[in-house]
């Protein structure tokens, strides 16, 4: 299998707190990669290094690099935006922009960027809704506030968001942690269903989740990097002995 | 290897390839900080010209009179005997403003207080929205129309039943003696009262109602009053209800037509509250226009201005002061 | 236990004493009111919205150009109030963390409390002492008062936007500035708009500075560098009249559309804001 994103030796500081070390991993195209570790571990904000969205936050640092196809998104020459635009992002609660339709919603991203065609923004719409697995709850009532839906609803509303521009990886942070158990598990299967086409990155603080869904799982616990292989592998025969303590539930 | 994407690329142009991730970075974020970042200097330089100008234009008196304009009792731009030279003084509008302000607060902070608790502490929730809202109207009339409503509604009152029961009651004491004018200072000082009670009630309300719960709750489950669980909100609340304090005063003290309109516009250091008096504001807004000549005279005036306009600097930094360090002081309690 | 009793007949007598302050508050607002619309009622009619202001003592006539003239300052003003506010305001937002930042908020503050008059002298040195008193003048003062006002409202306005809304559209590879001018606002246009208004119903009501400024006109509108009437100064005009009859109830009818106007505008905020229930 072929690596998409290649981390080198990235660190990230909040101040002066140094919240990851030397973080070291290839993440595969077109498969998907859960990140675990109990709270605090540092598995938010080594995605959010990927997209360049750590660095928005006050006092924030990163050193080293992260290779998107070969390139480093934190070379100097690289705007931001560029690489956010090739990289996804969904959040923990979902955020559908409050004043906006489900269809606008949909279509934010690229009307921002100048595709007014119509025809091209109602393709796009349908084609990101239906692969949320969400059009045909929305179908007829695209013009309905985005904020009216139910919370699984709005979280793939805001993945169908994610999709119309067409990245290549997508990462999720926790996706269903605030969602119900039923509207999780859609959230899951939707995960799977996307690896085929994209690279999916995913932090989640529940391990059956993981194991659920993921073909890697790569294990953060104080911001190092402690184990990182198949799912397989990390669930039935970790190598180390503190991540073989975090499966078992002895802590975090 | 690469896979095939089975999806149809609508984002071909945009689909960026390895050369083209290099781009123009921030344009549009560097002209939109500089835009914002120009238009925000016009506080500064309004402030500046504001200075600037009246300093300038209060020269003249002040190189006339010096520094004895502030204690100078006087005011005469045109002497009755025509050899003498006008003179100007402002220790009566200044008397005039403390006095008006000091019996504003004194009679405005405790009904403000009290509506402040009622609304936070007391009153069941629906009724405070309602209330608040009126409350709220009391601040959107304008100065000119409480002083309409001062002269033909509140002075004829006051002149009529209220004024004569202060004096034979109250008489013995000096600022209640001597002839009772309607437009007077202590006419001025209620309607004053009255136009900063919106102010400092809804500032109250606000910070007693942002007073922790857990407060409340912890002095109650004690077997508290409701009254000596509202003391306790009070004193936490404390620094805020200071600054809404100050803030009344600061409008006590810039406020102009209402005051004009029913204190008598009498040019004497008041003794008693039945005096018609005078306060910096009002002789601006009585004179100004007609203080033509001569050149001295309207920049008396302009001094007149430039004294309010330090007063009004210093109260505003005095409630910044008490502001921060009573966030220190909460800062420093919240590390208990 | 008698202590007890003690400890509850003085609470319950504070709150006695807290709710008849309220009542003593809401006292010369009813009177304000209501007097207004009696005394008030009775000078309107249409020719008092149409006809050109009399000399005093002289009956007939109307507040035409008064009522004009207040549009034509006041919305002068916003014309330059609201822009500048708008801009400091996202600027103050946006960039909270600079030191620019901090001092422009206090400066600001300053401007905010500053008393009426000092903004007319000011406006009167600036403005009149080249251009005379005009309508230019008057605009000038009253936009001094309006920006500080809507800086502030449209800065909290904005900060109320959750930051998560923000990121969302940011993740999507939308640049900051785009994402404040289009999502961010967007989001805060409810409360960056009622600013406006409050603001627009507070200058509207001034006095003082208009009185160093437009100085006040009995004729319709007549360029902006011209004096002009306004509402405010009508009414205090009429009100220091020795003409009871003819002058006193035009003070109460100009009053009355006055109030009208301004009462208007922050009912309609009001509404606009409410907290929906359920």
């Amino acid at each position: 299998m072929s690596w998409k994103i290649s981390i080198e030796n990235l660190n990230a500081w909040f101040g002066s707190k140094h919240v990851l070390k030397s973080i070291t991993m290839k993440v595969s195209e077109n498969a998907v990669t859960a990140i675990i570790g109990p709270s605090g571990c540092g598995k938010t904000t080594l995605i959010r290094c990927i997209n360049r969205m750590h660095e928005l936050s006050p006092g924030a640092r990163v050193s080293g690099a992260v290779l998107l196809d070969n390139e480093d998104v934190y070379d100097r020459n690289v705007d931001p935006v560029m690489v956010r635009r090739r990289i996804g992002m969904v959040f923990q609660k979902p955020n559908p922009f409050p004043m906006m339709s489900i269809y606008d919603n949909v279509v934010a991203g690229l009307k921002l960027n100048g595709i007014n065609d119509k025809r091209r923004l109602d393709a796009a719409a349908e084609k990101s809704l239906r692969l949320a697995i969400l059009w045909d709850e929305v179908k007829n009532e695209l013009n309905k506030s985005g904020a009216s839906l139910s919370g699984g609803q709005q979280q793939r509303l805001c993945i169908a968001r994610a999709l119309a521009v067409e990245p290549e990886v997508i990462l999720m942070d926790e996706p269903s942690s605030a969602l119900d158990p039923i509207a999780s598990a859609k959230i899951e299967q939707l995960i799977r269903v996307l690896s085929k086409d994209y690279t999916m990155v995913i932090v989640t603080h529940n391990m059956q989740q993981a194991a659920r869904v993921s073909d890697f799982t790569a294990f953060l616990y104080m911001g190092d990097l402690i184990e990182y292989d198949k799912t397989k592998v990390i669930f039935e025969n970790p190598k180390n002995e503190l991540t073989e303590k975090y499966i078992t539930g002895e802590f975090g | 290897m690469k896979k095939q994407k089975h999806l149809p690329n609508f984002f071909s142009n945009l689909r960026l390839k390895s050369k083209i991730i290099y781009g123009k970075r921030g344009f549009g974020d560097l002209l939109f900080k500089t835009i914002t970042t120009i238009i925000t200097l016009n506080v500064f330089i309004i402030l500046f010209f504001m200075t600037y100008k009246i300093l300038e234009g209060s020269r003249l008196s002040i190189q006339t009179y010096g520094l004895s304009f502030l204690w100078g009792t006087t005011w005469e731009p045109f002497p009755a005997d025509p050899s003498k030279m006008p003179s100007f003084g402002a220790l009566p509008l200044i008397w005039g403003t403390i006095v008006t302000s000091s019996i504003a607060l004194l009679i405005g902070v405790p009904i403000s207080l009290g509506i402040g608790l009622a609304l936070s502490e007391f009153a069941p929730k629906r009724f405070n929205f309602v209330v608040s809202f009126f409350v709220e109207l009391l601040a959107a009339i304008p100065s000119v129309i409480y002083g309409l409503w001062g002269i033909f509604i509140l002075i004829p009152f006051l002149q009529g039943n209220i004024y004569p029961f202060l004096q034979a009651t109250l008489g013995f004491l000096p600022m209640f003696q001597g002839t009772i004018r309607g437009p007077n200072v202590l006419t001025g000082s209620i309607v004053l009262a009255i136009m900063i009670i919106p102010t400092i009630s809804a500032v109250s309300r606000d910070v007693f109602s942002a007073v922790p719960n857990t407060q409340r709750e912890a002095i109650t489950a004690l077997g508290a009053t409701k009254w000596e669980t509202a003391k306790i909100v009070i004193n936490y609340a404390r620094s805020g209800v200071i600054g809404a304090i100050i803030l009344g005063l600061g409008r006590a003290v810039g406020e102009t037509m209402a005051i004009t309109m029913v204190i008598g516009n009498s040019f004497n250091m008041v003794s008693s509250l039945f005096d018609p008096g005078y306060t910096l504001p009002s002789i601006i807004a009585n004179e100004f226009t007609e203080a033509s000549y001569p050149p001295v005279y309207s920049s008396a005036l302009m001094e007149v201005g430039l004294v309010l306009f330090i007063i009004a600097l210093f109260i505003n930094a005095l409630a910044r002061l008490i502001v921060w360090r009573a966030l220190k002081i909460a800062k420093g309690a919240e590390t208990i | 236990m008698n202590k007890y009793m003690l400890r509850r007949r003085k609470s319950q007598t504070i709150i006695i004493l807290a709710y008849l302050a309220l009542v003593v508050a809401l006292i010369p607002l009813i009177s304000i009111l209501a007097e207004t619309v009696i005394r008030g009622g009775i000078a309107v009619n249409l020719s008092f919205f149409i006809e050109m202001i009399p000399p005093l003592g002289q009956p007939g006539g109307g507040i035409g150009p008064a009522i004009q003239g207040t549009m034509i300052v006041v919305g002068l003003a916003s014309l330059i109030g609201v822009p500048i506010g708008v801009f400091s305001g996202i600027y103050l937002a946006e960039f909270r963390e600079s030191s620019l930042s901090s001092v422009a908020r206090f400066l600001n503050d300053v401007l905010t409390n500053m008393p009426s008059i000092v903004i007319g002298i000011f406006s009167w040195a600036l403005i009149v002492t080249v251009v005379g008193w005009s309508v230019i003048a008057g605009a000038f003062a009253l936009a001094v008062m309006m920006i500080p006002i809507v800086t502030r409202t449209t800065e909290e306005a904005i900060k109320l936007v959750p930051a998560t809304i923000r990121e969302a559209a940011l993740a999507l590879g939308i640049p900051q500035w785009k994402t404040t001018i289009t999502i961010v606002l967007n989001s805060a246009k409810k409360g960056i708009i009622t600013g406006i208004l409050l603001s627009i119903a507070r200058i509207s009501g001034e006095t003082a500075p208009l009185l160093l400024t437009i100085l006040g006109s009995r004729f319709w509108f007549g360029g902006f560098t011209q004096p002009t009437a306004a509402l405010p100064l009508s009414i205090f005009n009429f009100s220091q009249s020795p003409y009871s009859a003819t002058d006193w109830p035009r003070a109460w009818g100009a009053a009355l559309i006055l109030i009208l106007m301004i009462l208007g505008i922050n009912v309609v905020v009001r509404y606009y804001t409410r907290e929906r229930y359920g």
